[in-house]
């Protein structure tokens, strides 16, 4: 417990650190998964801008980076980490691929959001003379505003869950944390701060997009 | 009065879907279809469903793309023009659906303003033609409403105020009132006969409902399979429709001749003669048909039929079970012969065994 008292600065600095990836990477998988999402949407059989190729090549991507463990995933994109951002660890690696993990994830979220939107409205768009662009912006995304911010919320909670692993390339945040000076430490005690710590984030966050949610769904 | 010109014509359009499995045959949806439409119209499309009639009319507005003919509206052919090019047409053309289809995220008056938006116009433009519309259906008061907070009739007359926004020349109906309660219905379609008459649109109506045609189509077509297999004034097509399909859809809406099945039952009930008069406007004098029976000492009793009313014309069928009962059977037979004989110089008679 003293020693708790004792790394009170670190686990500030930790969570701090734990809000910075997760915002981030909630911001580029975000937009990332919202691109990857609209283009799994257009492109399927019958939609807007049905496209063959683009759809079965971006499906069989996302089906692909999905399911890989993200601990591996990691591990796997270092290089190509090193190649965008110039470093494979610290922040700003972890950054990037949570990130692209991200976008395939939210992706497909994004997608099945999409699609809960009914058909007839888009016709009825298309029937007064909306062409592809101003159907995503005035139809589309509102349409589904709801569900999307649930969705966006569900990743969110995904992302604190991935920038945990960040420690393991040289990133800071409260996973990190929790392994360094908790469970290599043989101190239960600091772990348990930071799990607690990441489960009021998570509550917070998750209340605020119900709110959201509700609010857009109400309408 | 001038010829009406035609604000929709169809030229041996087809639309094939290719075939779903490989190796499969094509699905002709709409086969070769010719249609002319004239301004002022109101055009029923009556058939089955999956006889094409939804696609037919989405053709018209090209959210469907014909696989081959012409497709003219006030005289452009509109079957290969690109999407881009499509947009002015389709401002041109309101669409109203079965389903509504608003913009659940979007309030009654944005919804309304929606094809303004897309047409360009201007704020102040959108907001008067808005509030002109929303007076137009009753729904002044709901303007600022969510559609989620709207009856079934409501919505759709918010989806009649947004297909009419754009001062469209036409509307297509795709099953407008299919999802709504008889007494809505009627509302409705009130208001779809005022649009056609005080805006002067044409308007085209998909409908597998006897009222629609009834009370607010001039003319009809008859589709099955794909085809247009009979086309004419609502009440030719109704009182004498040429063709088995239609002959057997018409039948489906309008009570008149017994069908197999029903004449089984009839033949069980009445032993004797049974014959089913036509009754079409007013070129028959019921009162006439039923003195001649009565004068030659026949009695009758009529056993099934009706007389329907379209655009304030009447026609129908009636079938009769007739008996001498004052005379030998023989006596009888040839009393009710003698009166068919002077009916039929009044009427149509068939002999029902």
């Amino acid at each position: 417990m003293d020693s708790l008292i004792d790394l009170m600065p670190e686990l500030w600095i930790a969570a701090g650190e734990t809000l910075y990836i997760v915002g981030l990477t909630l911001f580029f998988g975000g937009i990332g998964g919202l691109l990857v999402g609209l283009g799994l949407y257009l492109t399927r059989a019958g939609s807007i801008l049905e496209n063959r190729g683009v759809f079965v090549v971006l499906n069989l991507l996302v089906n692909i980076v999905r399911p890989i463990p993200f601990i591996i995933f990691l591990a796997a994109a270092q290089p190509l980490a090193r190649v965008v951002v110039g470093t494979g660890i610290g922040n700003a690696a972890i950054i990037f691929t949570i990130s692209l993990a991200a976008s395939f994830a939210m992706g497909r979220i994004v997608e099945q959001n999409l699609l809960t939107v009914t058909p007839g409205v888009i016709e009825a768009a298309r029937s007064v003379g909306a062409g592809p662009i101003r159907i995503i912006f005035t139809v589309l995304l509102p349409e589904a505003l709801g569900p999307l911010i649930l969705g966006y919320t569900f990743i969110f909670v995904a992302l604190v869950d991935m920038s945990a692993v960040a420690g393991y390339v040289g990133g800071g945040g409260l996973g990190n944390f929790a392994l360094l000076y908790g469970y290599r430490q043989f101190n239960p005690v600091v772990t348990w701060a930071a799990v607690l710590l990441i489960i009021v984030l998570v509550q917070l966050v998750q209340f605020l997009g119900n709110w959201l949610a509700r609010k857009a769904f109400r309408r | 009065m001038p010829a009406p010109s035609p604000v929709v014509e169809l030229r041996e359009v087809s639309k094939v879907y290719p075939p779903t499995t490989r190796g499969g045959a094509e699905v002709v949806a709409i086969d070769k279809v010719s249609l002319t439409i004239d301004a002022g119209d109101v055009y029923g499309i009556i058939g089955y469903s999956g006889a094409g009639k939804s696609t037919l009319v989405r053709l018209v507005n090209a959210l469907e793309r014909s696989t081959s003919g012409e497709i003219l509206i006030n005289g452009q052919d509109i079957a290969r023009l690109p999407e881009r090019e499509l947009r002015p047409v389709r401002l041109g053309i309101g669409m109203i659906f079965q389903q509504f289809n608003l913009l659940g995220s979007r309030t009654v008056a944005a919804n309304v303003a929606y094809p303004l938006e897309v047409a360009g116009r201007s704020k102040e433009t959108r907001r008067a033609r808005v509030a002109e519309m929303l007076d137009f259906v009753g729904l002044g008061d709901k303007a600022g409403a969510y559609p989620d907070q709207l009856s079934g009739g409501q919505k759709q007359r918010v989806g009649i105020a947004r297909a009419l926004a754009g001062q469209p020349s036409i509307l297509l109906a795709d099953e407008a009132t299919s999802a709504l309660d008889p007494e809505t219905t009627s509302e409705v379609l009130d208001l779809l006969g005022r649009v056609n008459k005080e805006f002067g649109v044409t308007i085209i109506v998909i409908t597998h409902e006897m009222d629609v045609i009834q009370t607010l189509a001039t003319k009809v077509a008859v589709m099955d399979q794909g085809r247009v297999i009979e086309r004419g004034d609502v009440f030719d097509v109704f009182s004498n429709p040429q063709q088995a399909a239609s002959a057997r859809f018409v039948s489906t809406v309008v009570k008149g001749l017994p069908s197999s099945s029903e004449l089984a039952v009839l033949r069980r009930r009445h032993p004797g003669r049974l014959v089913t008069l036509a009754f079409r406007d007013s070129s028959v004098d019921q009162a006439r048909v039923f003195g001649e029976f009565a004068d030659a000492g026949v009695t009758f009793e009529v056993v099934y039929g009706g007389i329907n009313e379209i655009q304030g014309r009447s026609f129908g069928h009636l079938t009769l079970a007739l008996a001498a009962p004052r005379t030998t059977d023989a006596a009888g037979d040839a009393a009710i012969d003698a009166a068919l004989d002077r009916v039929r110089t009044l009427t149509t008679v068939t002999e029902v065994r």
